[in-house]
């Protein structure tokens, strides 16, 4: 990855850049107190992290439009507060309390809010893919411009069902965006040791879509790149693939020992890639913030975090009724 | 030397056809390779090409002829100078024994008996409704278009659904009236399409999911059970999926043993899941409706050999039956068989004998394995005290066991003998035809296990 950029004047506002240095800050500490929570055993199952991704989600969220969709995989977090949705809803759906968006009966993997448009949080790696399509049919047979941000991982971009549903999307120009968050490891195998192919995104050559490579962890490069692919979805040019350059700090999820990459590895990621320490730069030696002002968002969000740690501690266990209900709508 | 041209067999269930067009003339010379006549079967129109050479000698069967039995013979084949009455040899006929039919039994045959209701009423319409004699084929379609002028939302996916008009016909017309936005042709990707009509039906859709047999759902199935009937649960119930799968389900005929599985025991396991496996035509169409209107997803276990049979069906507007409602076919005092589907067949073909023999047999169709009616099974087995249960899937962990399990927890001490479970047998399944009558579940195996439960 390259090094550190030195901070120049982007064309951003202020208000913008501060948005998204809140975004991304709320998504990391409460990612680092779920994992405190899990610690505690406040949290059972699977849980995977997004801390190091934030950007991704920041910015594409930073080109949608009420009614646009978004579907991602397992490691959903991120994207779930990027949209919208109650970080205290969330956290109490981590615990399995009755407060979570799933009423404790979905889990980290499994959320949902029709509310926000997002569809989940799906644990089969890749099978999030043909549904992100089927919903941008809907939204094409429905006559309106709105799209679907499906979401996955270098790793799912080697399930078949990928290719099966590029080619549809591609026949029947669905608005669809494929983000392909590449943070180089699936589980514990990097993308050199499953594939040779040079890129991810350029694979959708082969069914004639378009798409780049994107700076993940610079959220003005996601955010213009978004803006793009937006723009040719919504004019009946989609669907468009977003290969996301990226970086998971933590663990693939709880259990993971990470035997497969160096400390260092992690360590230079993270000191000169850092998507939030960028924008903090931006603010910081642009003029367009002071230390305080920052550090009073910081104070913010830690009592948002807090308050949904609180709020997923206290809210009960689902009743024992709530096993026999929404089997069936 | 003249040779006879036969009716040939165009598809693996086909039995008899149309002649719809004779291309050639008494008198014409034919080469080998040339089209010599449309013949339509249950499925399509297919051309029909001469293997010998010859001069048209005698059209056998006149055109437009309906009925018209495989291996008759159609046409025959002579050479210069020779008579086309003169004795004509068989040309080289397809594998089954030539039953040398005679040529009146060619002409337009009347239209198939209706399968008769022995039960005095039918809870499914009041008596003296209007009826119509259509087939399983005809029951469906009609579900599927009724549903489709009725709610803009409901569309027709699937492989050759649109164009071909259907892999069996099914979905005949609906492209011509419904266009190509609601009768869509989808590449040859069940996994990828059916999980893509899963997202269309939490985008709103009413999608219908045609798999051109259930066999190649098994591409699919982690869409049909992770993504479509566990979403609700996970959501908390924000999430339904209301779509149908549908298609054609276990065997056909001699189409070998990854073309021929019974996968109702394997849906019916799972909770979210809905899934209805019709016999009849009138059931076909009812229960199709509902499906359609369904929140839910719903796994509907068509089967091929049962889309060209008829039935009588309430010719009313709007006809549906609601799910988990078991339908008595046959009412009877000694013995109770259950069965669903094609296994109804022999359900009732046994009952038949049975009645003859003075066994006296009620004969339950479940319709839906998923709710399963059990209060219908339990009051007549109550009654009865004695079991059989008929299916063509596999037998462990069949429909079978399950009610077998369950007449033993909630009516054991009504039983006077153990429940029989008939099943196709534990075996994949064969080609050679004999081998596949051996592993399908037959009208003898019900005779007999009825036999046995009866002690005679």
């Amino acid at each position: 990855m390259a090094t550190k950029k030195a901070p120049e004047r982007p064309n951003v506002s202020k208000e913008e850049l501060l948005k998204y240095y809140r975004e991304m800050l709320l998504i990391r500490r409460f990612e680092e107190k779920a994992g405190q929570l899990y610690g505690m055993g406040l949290i059972g199952g699977f849980c995977h992290l997004y801390i190091g991704q934030e950007a991704v989600v920041v910015g594409l969220e930073a080109a949608t439009k009420e009614g646009d969709k978004r579907i991602t995989s397992y490691r959903d977090h991120g994207h779930m507060l990027a949209c919208g949705m109650d970080p205290k809803g969330v956290m109490a759906e981590l615990t399995g309390r009755i407060g979570g968006y799933s009423k404790g009966k979905g889990g980290s993997m499994h959320m949902f809010s029709r509310e926000k448009h997002f569809y989940g949080g799906h644990g089969i790696v890749g099978a999030q893919v043909p549904l992100g399509a089927g919903l941008a049919f809907a939204d094409k047979y429905n006559g309106n411009d709105n799209v679907t941000f499906t979401y996955f991982g270098d790793g799912a971009a080697n399930q078949g069902q990928v290719y099966e549903t590029y080619n549809m999307a591609q026949l029947w120009n669905l608005p669809v965006i494929f983000v392909i968050e590449n943070n180089q490891y699936a589980m514990g195998t990097s993308v050199k040791r499953s594939t040779k192919s040079p890129s991810l995104w350029e694979r959708g050559a082969a069914y004639g879509i378009k798409g780049e490579a994107v700076d993940g962890m610079d959220v003005l490069a996601v955010k213009a790149a978004s803006e793009k692919a937006v723009a040719a979805c919504r004019a009946g040019d989609g669907p468009y693939i977003l290969e996301m350059m990226t970086y998971r700090y933590r663990r693939h999820s709880m259990s993971d020992p990470a035997k497969y990459r160096t400390r260092e590895e992690v360590e230079k990621m993270k000191s000169e890639k850092d998507a939030i320490e960028h924008v903090r730069d931006l603010l910081l030696q642009g003029g367009l913030a002071t230390d305080e002002d920052l550090k009073a968002i910081d104070k913010d969000i830690k009592a948002i975090v807090n308050e949904a740690a609180e709020f997923s501690k206290e809210s009960p266990e689902p009743p024992v009724e709530e096993l026999w209900t929404d089997i069936y709508a | 030397m003249a040779v006879q041209v036969l009716m040939p067999a165009l598809s693996p269930t086909m039995e008899e056809g149309t002649l719809a067009k004779w291309l050639v003339k008494e008198g014409d010379v034919v080469k080998s390779g040339q089209i010599i006549a449309e013949i339509e079967t249950d499925k399509a129109t297919m051309e029909f090409e001469a293997v010998d050479e010859g001069i048209v000698g005698k059209l056998l069967v006149a055109e437009g002829s309906a009925g018209v039995k495989v291996n008759t013979p159609i046409a025959v084949l002579v050479e210069e100078g020779e008579s086309a009455d003169a004795p004509a040899a068989a040309a080289p006929a397809p594998a089954a024994a030539v039953e040398a039919a005679p040529v009146a039994a060619a002409a337009p045959a009347a239209p198939k008996a209706a399968v008769e209701v022995v039960s005095k009423a039918s809870p499914d319409w009041a008596e003296g409704t209007p009826m119509k004699t259509m087939t399983v084929r005809e029951a469906l379609r009609e579900a599927m278009a009724e549903e489709m002028r009725g709610n803009p939302n409901v569309f027709l996916m699937g492989e050759e659904v649109g164009e071909y008009q259907g892999a069996y016909k099914i979905s005949q017309g609906l492209l011509d009236e419904f266009g190509a936005k609601r009768v869509i042709d989808t590449p040859i990707t069940e996994h990828g399409f059916a999980g893509l009509a899963v997202g269309a039906a939490w985008g709103g859709l009413n999608p219908i999911v045609e798999f051109m047999t259930f066999n190649f759902a098994m591409q699919a199935i982690d869409h049909l059970i992770n993504s479509a009937a566990k979403t609700n649960y996970m959501s908390g119930g924000q999430l339904g999926c209301s779509i149908v799968f549908r298609g054609p389900n276990g065997a056909a005929a001699r189409v070998g043993a990854q073309h021929s599985q019974d996968y109702a025991a394997w849906y019916a396991a799972i909770p979210g899941m809905k899934v209805v496996m019709p016999y009849s035509a009138s059931d076909a169409k009812g229960l199709l409706k509902s499906a359609i209107r369904d929140p839910n997803p719903v796994i509907f276990l068509e089967n091929e050999i049962l889309y060209g049979k008829s039935f009588e069906v309430p010719a009313v507007d709007d006809f549906t039956i609601p799910f988990g409602k078991a339908r008595i076919w046959r009412e009877g005092t000694d013995v109770t068989i259950v069965s669903f589907g094609i296994g109804m067949t022999y359900a009732l073909e046994a009952a038949d004998k049975l009645a003859a023999e003075g066994i006296s047999a009620e004969v339950i169709d479940l319709r839906t394995l998923r709710p399963i009616d059990y209060d219908t099974v339990l009051a007549s087995v109550m009654k009865t005290n004695r079991c059989v249960t008929v299916e063509e899937g596999f037998p462990v962990g069949s429909i079978g066991n399950h009610i077998g399990a369950t007449i033993m927890q909630r009516a054991f001490d009504y039983l006077d003998a153990p429940v029989i479970n008939c099943t196709g047998k534990d075996v994949p399944m064969p080609y050679a035809a004999n081998l596949e009558k051996l592993a399908l579940v037959t009208t003898a195996d019900v005779v007999d296990a009825v036999k046995s439960v009866c002690y005679r």
